[in-house]
């Protein structure tokens, strides 16, 4: 055997601080190597050992959801974290992949790219098991909504989504659109993609087989984001504003997407899946070849063999660090056998992408990597990708919080005649928070593909997937930060039941919980208190529901100078149904039919958009969370479904009964007559954000079964009017509004910030 | 290699929203006087030496401008 | 004639409503025969679809590259034989930009890719297209695309208006800045057709706004079998 090559001489510089590397980090590599690294695996072990790569101080933490996930709530799970999405079993042979990814800090500094690469990103990771990408959901969070830099924000990002998902041929169907100043210096994107494959085409990461090839394909490798995700997701932004000093600001670099690229890359990869190509795949993201090559190494059992003069790359003079650190989008790596290459590179070439053996799986346990017939690095894999540093943060409860909870909301001036409430329900239909987000969602396609039953602004996006058996799958996004700030633990396990509720009135069945946890800095003892409570209280109201968490992203450091986002954990729920064409729509239903309430209201203004919106006001304790209730209600809405009993359901969070009344009825195209409950204050009964209720338009004809089902599942019911044939919603004793009225002021609040996005009348005539 | 450009903008009678949003920016950046702003599309192309006028117009004529809605000019640098 | 509509459907590189496409003319009762952009012949199909999406994507122009591909060169000689042609959204583009059509589409009024169901009035129920439709049918159909606005000079305008061959206008406000509100136009005998909104994605009340979209498909199976309705 050959003498091992020198790798380093004393005399290589070692900026481990540099490149965010703690002494102790340090002082780990020079052990697990026993000499210093190269300038190579120096930047490779600072990439994956970052915070973003690791999960070093959410580690600890995140461990408690799987030591609370039963046997019986992995029944439906075919792969759970751990893989790069988690994967669950839908019936008739099918299984469905879904994963929620923050790019919240790139969003910021190049909204478009930022928010277009985000979602470039979670569909290659959907792709990496195997499935076809089917549809993408955003939960996008910015700074107040009349704030200037939310002007460049908010437009970019939403353009971005729109560029990239309409381009790529995927139907947008939901998600969410928050406004706080909290998120001013640091908005949120979230980007969620579901993917379908059959059961027996499930693809794993790894590269198990010694001789087997690595294939890289798709785009070439270039100088964008090196660093880029793993530096920009693992410190905090100083308080400069990027907006308003454009030119002289110093630019990290920003990576660039080609959902072209990206398209086409899908439809290659399924085609290699189809054909039996492959026998293991992953996507390149952050860390880029960093990280593909020592998880697929560590996955495995053998070692690798990686030669970076292979790598097609698309700017001269690339050194092997910038080759590894490469963010370049739209690259996939797949392990072949090597007699299928010669069939692997026969599809590629039809798609026209580019595609090249860069490497192999050797027999040894080490990771080698070759440049200019130089060794660049040469370490144990599983130290890379899956032994990196573990902290035990420490976890303080901020002292705030009991101020916090004794400033309760009780003492705000409540509007109480009738004018009064008649104006209040105005105002707040019209707020940034409750407003009608079409201006944001008619920038996305939600046709594309053929199979979209439901999208924004229903509950749920909902899409068929068998178009034989009419299989669909139903997904949500939610997460309430007020509700989070007065209380993580509650706060999350609201959010865990909004989007439950809201995959439940479409007539879905809830099965599977997806998340991304955006919180403040891990060195901060508050900001840890806060991540461990949302953390078992996901836990925790997961096992509660009997629905397993599989699959999650943490996001850290997202704060403006050392002010963190108010915490957000943000919730996705995936539910199945196993006739589409019985899915309930969003809204009241029609004429004949009836108005019903489910479901109990208190006098809860914790948090409330209300409190928010009238008084500016933060304070007490968010709604009581019951998560049995919320299932009883889900399993009446799945009979109702089944059983065709009601003909619309809108679920009541922000805003309460005033907001979904107002919603449904403009959903449907319906007006209704209402009677409030007598035995509540008008003002409660509007406006308070009581969790586990729902309103059913019931049809005329089956009153009596759907009464039967609620005390069959112990679930309170009030009966309050009718859908009504005028274009009115009435109230009785406290107001009315026409329909005309109701869309209005619910439509203009986005397009009077933003602009239009339809010109005025004959403008174009051709003219300039 | 020779270098040749090839400039493309909108002809003046098709409405250019692009440059009409550059326009309105403009003022808002407290940078005025600026009277119309047409946005167009700028493409560097290395050549062979025998590559002749007639051959680059088709270039720019067939494929890199449309002649419905775009004017061109060639250059070589 | 064969007793079964055969209708390809073509595939660039980014299309994306291929299969929408193919969804809608099997509904017709037609058969849908795939297309690949590097087929030089169509494989004797009755009628051709160009669907929407991003070819190419888009980068030069929306359908400029696809323009000049060797299916399209095969689509340009079947037109002139007669065979039914309907480009949508990226196919109109496509059409436009290949010369089988006046015109071009460029860049919405508003800048923002529109996404909306639409109001169209069908203009013209003659054309080998919409025979289906009542005259001055209106009907609801999906727009989404954000290079949609029809520009054509005064003197093309004026021709189209005066032959009868803008098809499909827009109700309901202009989404796009299209000139005289147009949507949809015909060749001159009325067997090319391209349309910005998507026909194909309204032919099932579960997954469209409507069912309004179908009766495209229906009136060409009809031209092509040759029982076109009076």
């Amino acid at each position: 055997m050959q003498a091992r090559r020198v790798l380093t001489t004393p005399d290589d510089p070692q900026p481990y601080r540099e490149l965010g590397l703690a002494d102790d980090e340090y002082a780990r590599i020079l052990q697990i190597l026993g000499r210093a690294p190269t300038a190579a695996e120096l930047a490779m072990y600072s990439v994956m050992w970052s915070e973003h790569c690791s999960y070093k101080s959410s580690k600890v933490h995140l461990r408690y959801v799987g030591e609370t996930t039963t046997e019986a709530m992995r029944q439906r799970m075919l792969a759970g974290i751990g893989e790069n999405a988690g994967v669950v079993e839908v019936g008739d042979g099918w299984a469905v992949t879904f994963k929620i990814e923050s790019h919240n800090h790139p969003s910021y500094v190049e909204p478009y790219q930022g928010a277009a690469t985000g979602v470039g990103g979670i569909v290659r990771d959907i792709m990496a098991m195997g499935a076809r990408p089917i549809a993408i959901a955003d939960s996008l969070r910015f700074g107040l909504a009349d704030a200037a830099d939310t002007a460049r924000v908010l437009p970019g990002v939403v353009a971005g989504i729109g560029g990239y998902g309409n381009c790529l041929g995927l139907p947008t169907i939901g998600g969410e659109v928050v406004f706080d100043p909290s998120y001013a210096g640091n908005p949120l994107v979230n980007a969620l993609c579901v993917g379908v494959l059959r059961v027996a085409d499930l693809h794993l990461a790894h590269a198990s087989g010694t001789g087997n090839q690595i294939v890289l394909f798709g785009a070439r490798t270039g100088r964008d984001g090196i660093g880029g995700v793993s530096v920009l997701a693992s410190e905090s932004f100083s308080a400069s504003h990027p907006g308003q000093d454009r030119s002289r600001r110093k630019l990290p670099s920003v990576q660039v997407g080609d959902p072209f690229a990206e398209k086409v890359l899908i439809e290659c990869c399924l085609e290699l899946f189809n054909a039996g190509l492959v026998a293991g795949i992953q996507d390149l993201g952050g860390a880029g070849l960093s990280c593909v090559t020592s998880e697929l190494a560590s996955a495995g059992d053998g070692g690798m063999r990686v030669d970076l003069d292979a790598v097609p790359l698309r700017a001269p003079g690339m050194t092997p660090v910038e080759i590894l650190c490469s963010e370049s989008q739209e690259r996939m790596c797949a392990v072949v056998c090597p007699s299928d290459v010669d069939a692997f590179m026969a599809v590629c070439a039809k798609w026209d992408v580019t595609a090249t053996v860069i490497g192999e799986v050797t027999d040894g346990e080490r990771l080698v990597i070759t440049w200019h017939g130089e060794t660049v690095v040469d370490v144990p894999p599983r130290t890379v990708a899956h032994e990196g540093p573990v902290y035990h943060r420490p976890v303080q409860r901020p002292s705030t919080q009991d101020a916090m909870h004794a400033s309760t909301p009780d003492a705000l001036a409540r509007p109480s005649t009738p004018d009064a409430l008649r104006a209040t329900v105005l105002r707040m239909v019209a707020s940034p928070g409750l407003c009608s987000r079409a201006w944001v969602t008619d920038q996305y396609d939600r046709y594309v593909r053929g199979g979209t039953v439901l999208a924004q602004p229903s509950d749920a996006g909902m899409v068929r997937i068998d178009e034989i058996t009419q299989r669909g799958v139903a997904v949500a996004t939610d997460g309430n930060a007020r509700y989070c700030a007065l209380d993580p633990y509650v706060g999350t396990q609201l959010a865990l039941a909004e989007a439950y509720r809201n995959v439940a009135v479409t007539g879905a069945t809830p099965l599977a919980v997806t998340n991304c946890l955006n919180f403040g800095a891990p060195t901060d003892p508050g900001v840890m208190w806060q991540f461990e409570q949302a953390v078992r209280g996901l836990a925790d109201g997961c096992a509660a529901l009997g629905i397993p968490v599989t699959g999650g992203n943490v996001s850290f450091y997202n704060q403006t100078a050392d002010t963190a986002i108010l915490p957000t954990p943000v919730v996705g729920v995936l539910g199945v149904i196993d006739d589409v064409r019985r899915r309930i729509p969003t809204g009241l239903g029609g004429t004949g039919d009836t108005v019903w309430l489910l479901g109990e209201t208190r006098d809860e203004f914790g948090g409330s958009e209300w409190a928010h919106e009238m008084h500016g006001h933060l304070g007490g304790r968010p709604p009581v969370v019951d998560l049995a209730r919320e299932q009883a209600i889900g399993e009446v809405l799945a009979a109702a479904s089944r059983d065709g009993l009601v003909n619309g359901a809108h679920d009541l969070s922000d805003g309460g009964l005033a907001q979904a009344l107002v919603e449904a009825c403009l959903l449907s195209g319906v007006g209704a007559r209402v009677r409030l409950p007598s035995q509540v204050d008008p003002f409660v009964a509007l406006f308070s954000e009581s969790s586990a209720r729902v309103l059913l338009g019931v049809s005329g004809a089956c009153a009596h079964r759907v009464a039967q089902l609620c005390t069959d599942h112990g679930v309170t019911v009030t009966r309050l009017g009718e859908v009504s044939a005028a274009p009115v919603l009435e109230i009785a004793h406290i107001a009315s509004f026409t329909l005309d009225e109701l869309r209005a002021t619910w439509e203009r609040t986005l397009p009077s910030l933003f602009g239009t996005p339809y010109p005025p009348e004959r403008e174009s005539a051709g003219s300039t | 290699m020779p270098r040749v450009v090839v400039d493309v903008v909108p002809k003046p009678e098709i409405l250019d929203p692009q440059g009409q949003a550059i326009v309105r920016a403009l003022p808002r950046l407290g940078l005025h006087g600026v009277r119309d702003v047409r946005q167009g599309k700028h493409f560097e192309l290395d050549v062979e030496d025998d590559v002749d006028a007639e051959t680059l117009h088709r270039i720019a004529g067939e494929l890199l401008a449309n002649p419905v809605i775009e004017d061109w000019t060639v250059r070589r640098l | 004639m064969s007793a079964v509509c055969r209708i390809g459907v073509i595939t660039f590189p980014g299309t994306l409503d291929d299969v929408d496409a193919a969804r809608a003319v099997r509904r017709a009762g037609a058969q849908p025969v795939p297309l690949w952009h590097a087929d030089d012949d169509l494989h004797g199909v009755d009628a051709v679809v160009v669907p929407g999406g991003f070819s190419y994507g888009d980068y030069l122009r929306a359908g400029a590259i696809a323009a000049h591909q060797p299916v399209l060169r095969a689509v340009l000689d079947a037109a002139r034989r007669g065979t039914l042609v309907l480009g949508i959204c990226n196919g109109f583009q496509i059409l436009c930009e290949a010369g089988l059509l006046p015109g071009a589409l460029v860049r919405n009024a508003g800048l923002h890719f529109v996404c909306r169901d639409q109001r169209l009035r069908v203009e013209n129920p003659a054309t080998a297209w919409t025979g289906r439709y009542a005259p001055g049918a209106d009907i609801v159909v999906p727009l989404k695309s954000i290079e949609g606005r029809y520009v054509a000079d005064a003197s093309t305008l004026s021709e189209l208006e005066g032959d009868g061959r803008v098809v499909f206008r827009y109700l309901d406000g202009n989404p796009n800045g299209a000139m005289h509100d147009i949507a949809g136009i015909a060749s001159a005998d009325g067997r090319v057709l391209g349309l910005m909104p998507h026909p194909e994605h309204a032919i099932d009340p579960l997954t469209g706004p409507s069912t309004d979209g179908l009766d495209l498909f229906h009136s060409a199976v009809d031209t092509v079998l040759g029982s076109v309705r009076g």
